[in-house]
């Protein structure tokens, strides 16, 4: 029964998406402000339904109702509790529902959290997310149906994939849905911005917090996914450039560029048009990410089934959006001038770079996910482009990328006299030459294209280390620099925790990818291999028998060159119960300066105690701070996202001025006085 | 400058960054494309030796030998037509079976295939597109053989 109420909960949601995003058109349209309160209501209704939808759905994995063919498909009763409950979103029905439900407390959230807005976006923005959603719904109740019967009723389900009986990627979905669709919300408010004709400070003030809050979830949604290949696929990589990766990679590098001119936007009135499109793309690349990794277009662990019904009509919804808006676009954006002037030495130029190389660079994935598949379609033969094309291409732009961002922060907006800006950043620049050169040799062979990349990252760290001591002098006087640091406004930290982050990043990165190594070797029980730098000794081989799996574990001995021990490294080979072949756990030792990475090939005999086995071993230096960098990313957008700013009504004083916009422009036009 | 000037210097500088970054990305595609090949195709010589090319089909049943050296691995991959011997150095994929879908990527010598890149299905259900490909290659080729007398 319960499945029947969620079923009946999910079709009542989405008859209310249809009123709900009717009601908020035409009232926002007509300027009819009764209708905010039923569109307001419907928001959270939808919300309310969504979750109890969610919840029914849940309840038949937990109970074991093998009736339900998702759940017969995607569940065993051997299965934890734990990951029959991510099993809810480990297939393709059940994750559509979670974006469905995620984009309704989104759009809950927006009605929430927007009191402050002018009465027509606090209608217009629900409703153009409740269309989205009534298209998401659809698409679920007509071709993806989750709470479908089935008839006979097996005995048991067929199991979740083991792959995904993993921590990480319990959480991988649901993070990268909610940055997914949260670009939803910049969408949003960029149409209702064209709807209204008001595209000024006020709309890329709104957006940005979402934005930002978007980024943030999308971020911990990637970094959990490439984490998770990782430790899970043994191969000790951490990014493929696979299809799937770039369809989540190419939404990010968008939100990103989008981020930053909706500062500029704010700030200084300009991009608007830009930031317009940038918000129409960010969310567009993210239905065509659905798209790719839904449709069974690309064959991955991804792609839960090949339905051409459900193919076809993610592309249809994608056109019917993308077409829509960029119609909006074509039609009201004539009315959108834009006056401010800028020089070439000003944080506006750096920041229009920016975007002009991430936009470049997301281009330039776009081109390599989805040439191979156009041209598969159209019967131009069927080739892969691989890491080697997205390293030659991307490379420079990210460089060129690392190198303004080292300037930016210490550019004002407007003008910036050239003799001041060398005097200030020079110390800087040497510094970050001689630390960028130094630093390979602390893991190797010396070579000039890892350190002009090091070079680059150590000027963005030094760069943003800068800014912050100049900005603590400045304003910090008397204060200890604790103090100072806490007075500052968190977006200002954020944004320079963020950037940190990314240098943090780049050199992680970089220095794995130049100088990681790999083993592969045969070992006898008790048997000592040198292998580079360390020295492996296979201890014994030990059984294992868990909750629905049975293992073999490695016990693997890892010691430097002098002998000195460094720890155990304990890999697995794991056979579920539910049958299929084995898995392979790889074990891995997280240091500081790298990583030390075990798995296990297979046995070379049929003997337990006595037989070899095949292992891979990597080092993998600064591993970590590729993942401490996305951290910090991360820390440093829900920082930006939570600055008080955003949460002061400043629009009140238009609602009491009603078609006054210009009128209160100059707050927000004004740069914000610089300190220096 | 006037507007209009100024507006043109837009346009044109817009349009150099554009024309430069699609020259520059079409001649990274056009170097770094990797072309998928049928077992049959390739023991007919259609590939030069030394080409980087992915291959698919199924691992031949019986075909999977490790070497004395315990690292390296010989295999072949069929579309059922032609079984075409792949040599690999390392850890096969856990999905990698006799008798299952497999894709490698590398080199044919003339001889023998040397992949230094071997991808399995991720899934038990799943065929990957490319292996299911050569087999319908394969057997369209049949087909063809069939009707054409």
């Amino acid at each position: 029964m319960w499945v029947e109420l969620g079923h009946f909960c999910l079709i009542l949601a989405s008859v209310l998406t249809l009123f709900c995003g009717l009601a908020g058109l035409i009232g926002g349209i007509q300027q009819i402000n009764s209708l905010l309160a039923p569109v307001r209501m419907a928001t959270l209704l939808i919300a309310v339904l969504l979750a109890a939808s969610f919840a029914a759905l849940t309840q038949a994995f937990v109970a074991d109702d093998f009736s339900v063919r998702y759940v017969a498909s995607h569940s065993n009763s051997l299965l934890p509790l734990f990951y029959k409950v991510a099993a809810v979103w480990g297939g393709h029905e059940g994750s559509l529902l979670l974006w469905g439900l995620m984009l309704s407390f989104w759009a809950a959230a927006v009605s929430l959290l927007s009191h402050g807005l002018p009465e027509r976006l606090q209608m217009l923005v629900p409703a153009v997310l409740a269309l989205l959603g009534l298209g998401f719904l659809l698409f679920i109740l007509l071709t993806s149906n989750p709470f479908e019967r089935l008839n006979p009723v097996p005995i048991d389900g067929a199991d979740l994939n083991p792959l995904l009986q993993d921590i990480g990627l319990v959480a991988h979905p649901p993070f990268l849905y909610l940055g997914y669709v949260g670009f939803s919300v910049a969408f949003a408010f960029a149409i209702a911005a064209l709807i209204t004709g008001q595209l000024d400070a006020a709309w890329a003030k709104f957006s940005r917090p979402w934005t930002v809050a978007a980024w943030v979830f999308l971020t911990i949604g990637i970094l959990l996914g490439s984490m998770w290949a990782y430790y899970e696929l043994g191969w000790g990589g951490w990014w493929f450039w696979d299809p799937v990766e770039n369809a989540s990679f190419m939404p990010w590098i968008a939100g990103t560029a989008l981020i930053h001119s909706l500062a500029v936007a704010e700030k200084r009135g300009v991009f608007k048009h830009w930031t317009v499109l940038l918000a129409i793309s960010a969310f567009s690349l993210s239905l065509l990410g659905t798209f790719l990794v839904r449709s069974g277009v690309l064959t991955s662990v991804h792609a839960f089934a090949t339905d051409p019904a459900r193919g076809s009509f993610i592309l249809a919804f994608l056109a019917l959006v993308v077409g829509a808006a960029l119609a909006l676009y074509a039609w009201r954006a004539p009315a959108l001038a834009q006056s401010v002037r800028f020089t070439w030495l000003s944080r506006e130029a750096s920041l229009l770079l920016n975007n002009v190389f991430l936009v470049a660079a997301c281009a330039a994935v776009f081109i390599g996910t989805l040439f191979p598949l156009l041209m598969d379609a159209l019967g131009g033969g069927k080739f892969s482009v691989g890491p080697p094309y997205f390293n030659r291409v991307l490379t420079p732009l990210w460089l060129a990328l690392l190198f303004f961002l080292s300037i930016a922060p210490s550019l004002h907006w407007r003008e910036n006299k050239w003799v001041r800006f060398a005097r200030r950043s020079y110390i800087c620049w040497a510094a970050a030459l001689l630390l960028g050169a130094l630093t390979p040799l602390l893991f190797g062979e010396w070579r000039w294209g890892v350190a002009l990349a090091l070079a680059l990252a150590w000027g963005v760290l030094l760069a943003a280390a800068q800014d912050i001591v100049q900005r603590l002098r400045n304003t910090g006087r008397g204060l200890s620099w604790g103090q100072a640091l806490r007075r500052q406004p968190r977006a200002f930290i954020g944004m320079h925790l963020a950037h940190i982050g990314l240098a943090v990043f780049a050199m992680g990165a970089t220095v794995v990818t130049a100088y990681e190594t790999e083993y592969d070797a045969v070992i006898m029980p008790r048997e000592t291999l040198t292998l580079g730098e360390h020295q492996v000794t296979f201890q014994n081989l030990q059984g294992f028998v868990g909750p629905n799996y049975e293992a073999l574990i490695g016990h693997f001995r890892i010691a430097d060159e002098n002998g000195r021990v460094m720890g155990l490294l304990r890999p697995e080979k794991r056979q579920y119960v539910s049958g299929g072949e084995p898995m392979t756990e790889a074990a891995i030792m997280r240091n500081f300066l790298g990583d030390i990475y075990i798995s296990l090939g297979e046995m070379q005999g049929s003997d337990r105690a006595t037989s070899g086995w095949l292992i891979r071993l990597y080092t993998k230096p600064l591993m970590g701070w590729v993942w401490a960098g996305c951290l910090f990313m991360v820390l440093g957008g829900g920082l930006a996202m939570t600055d008080p700013r955003y949460r002061r009504r400043k629009v009140k004083e238009k609602a009491e001025h009603p078609g006054s916009a210009p009128a209160y422009r100059p707050t927000y036009s004004e740069p914000p006085k610089e300190t220096a | 400058m006037s507007p209009r000037q100024t507006r043109f210097a837009w346009l044109a500088g817009g349009l150099v960054v554009l024309s430069l970054m699609s020259f520059f990305i079409v001649q990274a595609l056009r170097e770094n494309m990797v072309f998928f090949y049928t077992p049959t195709e390739i023991q007919a010589g259609e590939v030069t030796p030394g080409q980087y090319v992915r291959i698919g089909g199924l691992v031949a049943p019986a075909s999977v030998q490790r070497q004395p050296d315990g690292v390296t691995v010989h295999f072949a991959i069929t579309d059922n037509g032609v079984a075409l011997p792949v040599s690999y150095r390392g850890i096969l994929p856990d999905l990698f079976q006799e008798g299952k879908g497999a894709v490698a990527q590398g080199r044919w010598d003339g001889e023998r295939f040397t992949a230094n890149e071997v991808l399995a299905k991720h899934d038990e259900n799943y065929m990957p597109a490319e292996a299911q490909e050569a087999l319908d290659r394969h057997e369209a080729r049949g087909l063809t053989l069939v009707v054409e007398p």
